[in-house]
């Protein structure tokens, strides 16, 4: 009826999983653009689109969903790949025909895949060279032709941004036109949203503050105060600087919202699964049990291992993740895990700036 | 040696000089350079946000940056009336900045930079003359192989034979029927390797015989100080660089030079390494400055509607192979002092005059020492290759569109930090293809070995200390040598096999004689050989910084891990 609204046509935004952070990120671009989003399976397309929720949470009405990776591709420029690293890359190759260059991908994503040999596996290489691990955001540039790429990070607990409490976001992305574009669908009274070029950077904040956060839960599993915590936070920053500054990323990223500022929030917080993961083995628990019975994965665990093998072809020691690792997959107690640590010769408080 | 290279002539793909898009360029010459100008002047004062506080900033330190050089640094190849007219822009600046309004006074500077504007365009553009360059074309050929026919056939007759050309000298591989292909259809852009001044010349010599129309290129004004060599210039299409101007103005008017060219549809050749390369290796990182030009014409040629081939820009990297670089001594010299920080560092050229350089051509062509140029594949402006029929083509084997990447919504945008980061990543391709097109030669290998047979022998030393190193602790058996270079071989092959690297067919033999065949030929008119066999058949260098020269064309493969 109006011609002016019917020349423009209003776009569509993509959003690509829905487990818990992919539903909150979905119902927030509801609020000002046409959504639709991408589910592998059937059964929780049918739901979404019968009932408006998506494994239990609610979702809001006007989203519709997808089972065909070919249709959202052609109807969405704009794509939020918001899946479990585990899953990552088998999701891209699957989208990777439908995608073209104008394509603009953000992920959600805090973990990191593999780029192996066929035949091999975290199981088989024991070491790691930098070339052999991904970032999600060189994922997508090596399994797709889409170059304008970005990643959301920051302390962003499902949890709280379903209440519509207030929080920020970075997105991190070598395009400006990707962060503004980011920013102009996201931003809200409720949600901040900051830009950041460094995109390896960010998506390594996000990424390496999972060990972390195991850690915190461990600590506060074995009933430690909030000294030894502020201790853990300022130690596992050092190292975060380190390593991401090993794998790529830059120190002020660190310092940022995605690095500083997700760390808090993540070592404080009984709603994350990392330190849930942490929690429960310090209360005594194996690991195996507790993934049994998680619903959704704990990517610290993956990074940490992942992490421990890079460690072996560089010249870099990160005490935490290297104890951590020894807790999770060689059977060392974590009161021995603590001791080791706090007899470690951290010499100087900071060495990086 | 049995791999067959390109000995025949190509026909010309445009057999009529009035149709070669450089000609053409040449004939509007005027009004081209005119349009340049006022381009370059557009593109400065979005720069500076037309805010006249900006403009006058930039134009004083233009001022400022061309009196200083005018009286520092003069060339013979400056035109003499150059204090002049700086000196005028002085006053004219002054006049204009006791303007009191504003708009008077952003008037003023506007005239002030287009002046300059226009001045630095008229001396980029290329004199081309279509006779000058037939004439330079069959000078290079006759002369060249008449000298090479009376070094290799021996009597009388000698110089009147042919049976030796050119191109047993100069061996051409690669994607030759790609180019020419396409050089019908779009635009190329070429991107060798640069290791000697006489790329330029070689390369202008390989499109000739490859029957294409000539290209424009951007070689150093410090090349036209040699009148020979400005007179061979100018008849191979180039327009100048000065690389002693690095204000803005100058700058932004050579790359809308570059850009305009190219979408007035002229094959453009950029040495995308800016300079020769310095250390002898190759390069690993490009200048992006004139690169963004072929990104920003494509760009262009998107925007004004022009989606099929006759606007599409490929970019084609070559490389080009020497047993011997006559500048060695001094390149490696400025590469060690640069990187050494140990004295100021100043352009110096071996070419500097016309005497050593025919000296050079005389022994060049008298002696054995072959050149091979290897044509790659040609690749879209983001670094995707394309079919025979210019379309994209994706890793995964799909048909794309590039101008898709200039999309937003649906249509063809300018932006300016878009197109830097797609320079960066076609930057980074042209350097993958550079490793995977170059050509081992026998000399390559011995020098690469040699030299890191004696840095492991030194494992605690630093560069510094091991090209300081006693003659004494020079000496390679020749055994452990051979052995190594066979080793070094074998992993070449592996490399080769999956297409990371390729080799020249003169390897196609036993390892002694590969390792004579490269002894004979690394760097082989230099004074101080880099590599030779002493009395005892050991082998030994009389010049460290020269083998490190050589050796360093195969680092870049991880070939060192083999130490």
């Amino acid at each position: 009826m109006d011609l002016k609204n019917s020349s423009k046509k209003e776009k569509v935004i993509g959003v690509i999983g829905v487990g818990s952070f992919g539903t909150v990120i979905a119902n927030m671009l509801a609020e000002k653009s046409q959504v639709i989003v991408y589910s592998r399976k059937a059964e929780v397309v049918a739901e979404i689109n019968s009932v408006h929720t998506a494994q239990g949470k609610e979702l809001s009405k006007s989203i519709k969903a997808t089972v065909d990776p070919e249709e959202i591709c052609q109807q969405c420029e704009v794509l939020f790949f918001m899946i479990p690293s585990s899953a990552f890359q088998e999701v891209v190759r699957t989208f990777a025909p439908f995608l073209f260059p104008y394509h603009l991908i953000i992920h959600g994503t805090k973990g990191l895949s593999l780029n192996l040999d066929p035949g091999e596996s975290l199981e088989t290489v024991k070491k790691i060279r930098r070339s052999q691990i991904l970032t999600m955001s060189e994922v997508i540039l090596q399994e797709t032709v889409a170059v304008r790429v970005g990643c959301l990070a920051g302390p962003n607990l499902s949890k709280e941004l379903t209440k519509g409490q207030p929080a920020a976001t970075v997105i991190a992305s070598k395009y400006n036109e990707v962060i503004l574009e980011g920013q102009r669908l996201l931003r809200s009274e409720k949600f901040q949203v900051y830009g950041n070029s460094d995109i390896i950077g960010v998506e390594l904040s996000g990424v390496l503050k999972n060990i972390i956060a195991i850690a915190a839960g461990a600590l506060a599993g074995l009933g430690l105060g909030e000294n030894a915590k502020g201790l853990l936070i300022s130690r596992g920053m050092v190292e975060m600087v380190h390593l991401s500054n090993a794998l790529g990323g830059s120190v002020k990223s660190v310092f940022g919202l995605a690095g500083i500022g997700d760390l808090v929030t993540t070592c404080n917080s009984v709603d994350s699964r990392n330190y849930t993961v942490g929690f429960r083995l310090a209360k005594g628990e194996t690991l195996a049990e507790i993934l049994d019975d998680m619903e959704e994965v704990a990517e610290g665990i993956n990074t940490v291992r992942i992490i421990k093998g890079f460690l072996e072809t560089s010249q870099l020691r990160a005490p935490i993740t290297e104890n951590l690792y020894r807790v999770l997959f060689e059977d060392l107690e974590i009161e021995e895990a603590l001791q080791f640590l706090m007899k470690y010769p951290f010499s100087v408080d900071v060495d990086f700036v | 040696m049995e791999e067959k290279y390109i000995k025949h002539r190509y026909e010309p793909i445009l057999p009529s000089k009035n149709e070669w898009p450089v000609v053409k360029l040449a004939r509007e010459r005027k009004e081209f350079v005119k349009k340049v100008a006022e381009l370059a002047e557009e593109r400065i004062l979005s720069q500076t946000g037309n805010n006249p506080e900006i403009l006058r900033e930039e134009l004083e330190t233009t001022l400022y940056r061309e009196k200083l050089r005018v009286k520092q640094n003069p060339w013979v190849v400056d035109p003499d009336d150059e204090g002049e007219f700086w000196g005028e822009v002085k006053s004219s600046l002054l006049t204009v900045n006791a303007e009191s309004k504003k708009v008077s006074r952003f008037e003023g500077y506007k005239s002030v930079l287009n002046k300059i504007t226009n001045r630095y365009a008229e001396e980029i553009a290329s004199n081309f003359k279509a006779t000058h360059y037939k004439f330079t074309r069959s000078v290079v050929t006759y002369g060249f192989s008449r000298l090479l026919n009376a070094a290799r056939v021996k009597g009388f007759k000698s110089l009147f034979s042919n049976q030796f050309s050119l191109q047993d000298k100069i061996q051409i591989t690669g994607e030759t029927e790609q180019i020419r292909d396409l050089a019908t259809k779009g635009t190329i852009v070429m991107v060798p390797t640069h290791f000697s001044n006489l790329d330029s010349i070689l390369i202008g010599w390989i499109i000739s015989v490859l029957g294409l129309p000539p290209f424009i290129y951007g070689a150093g004004l410090n090349l036209f100080n040699i009148s020979i060599f400005a007179y061979f210039m100018n008849a191979l299409g180039a327009y100048k660089v000065d690389r002693r101007k690095k204000n803005l103005m100058y700058l932004e008017t050579l790359k809308t030079y570059s850009k305009e060219a190219i979408q007035f549809g002229c094959h453009s050749l950029f040495f995308p390494g800016g300079t020769r390369s310095r250390s002898g290796m190759i390069e690993s990182r490009v200048k992006l400055g004139l690169l963004s030009t072929a990104i920003e014409a494509q760009r262009a040629n998107y925007q004004a509607g022009i989606t099929d081939i006759s606007g599409k820009i490929f970019i084609v990297p070559v490389t080009i192979n020497y047993h011997f670089v006559l500048e060695a001594p001094g390149l490696i010299r400025d590469h060690l002092s640069i990187t050494g920080q140990e004295r100021y560092y100043k352009e110096n050229d071996e070419f500097s005059s016309s005497y050593k350089i025919s000296k050079f051509l005389v022994k060049f062509f008298t002696k054995g020492s072959d050149i091979s140029v290897s044509i790659g594949k040609a690749m879209d402006v983001l670094g995707n290759y394309v079919d025979k029929d210019g379309r994209t083509i994706d890793k995964n084997g799909r048909q794309i569109d590039t101008s898709d990447y200039f999309t937003s919504d649906g249509v063809v945008t300018i932006d300016t930090q878009r197109e830097e980061e797609y320079t960066n990543m076609l930057g980074k391709r042209i350097v993958e293809e550079f490793h995977k097109i170059n050509r081992v030669f026998s000399s390559h290998l011995v020098a690469f070995t040699a030299f890191e047979l004696i840095k492991s022998e030194n494992k605690k030393l630093d560069l510094f200390e091991l090209l300081r190193l006693p003659e004494e602790d020079l000496v390679i058996d020749y055994e452990v040598f051979k052995e190594s270079c066979q080793r070094v071989l074998t992993t070449v092959y592996e490399l080769k096999a999956q297409g990371l690297i390729n080799t020249a067919p003169h390897l196609n033999t036993t390892i002694d004689e590969i390792i004579l065949h490269g002894m004979d030929n690394v760097g082989m008119y230099h004074a101080k050989r880099p590599l030779i066999q002493d009395e005892n058949g050991a082998i030994t260098t009389q010049d460290m910084s020269l083998l490190y020269f050589y050796h360093n064309r195969l680092t870049g493969y991880g070939l060192e891990k083999l130490f």
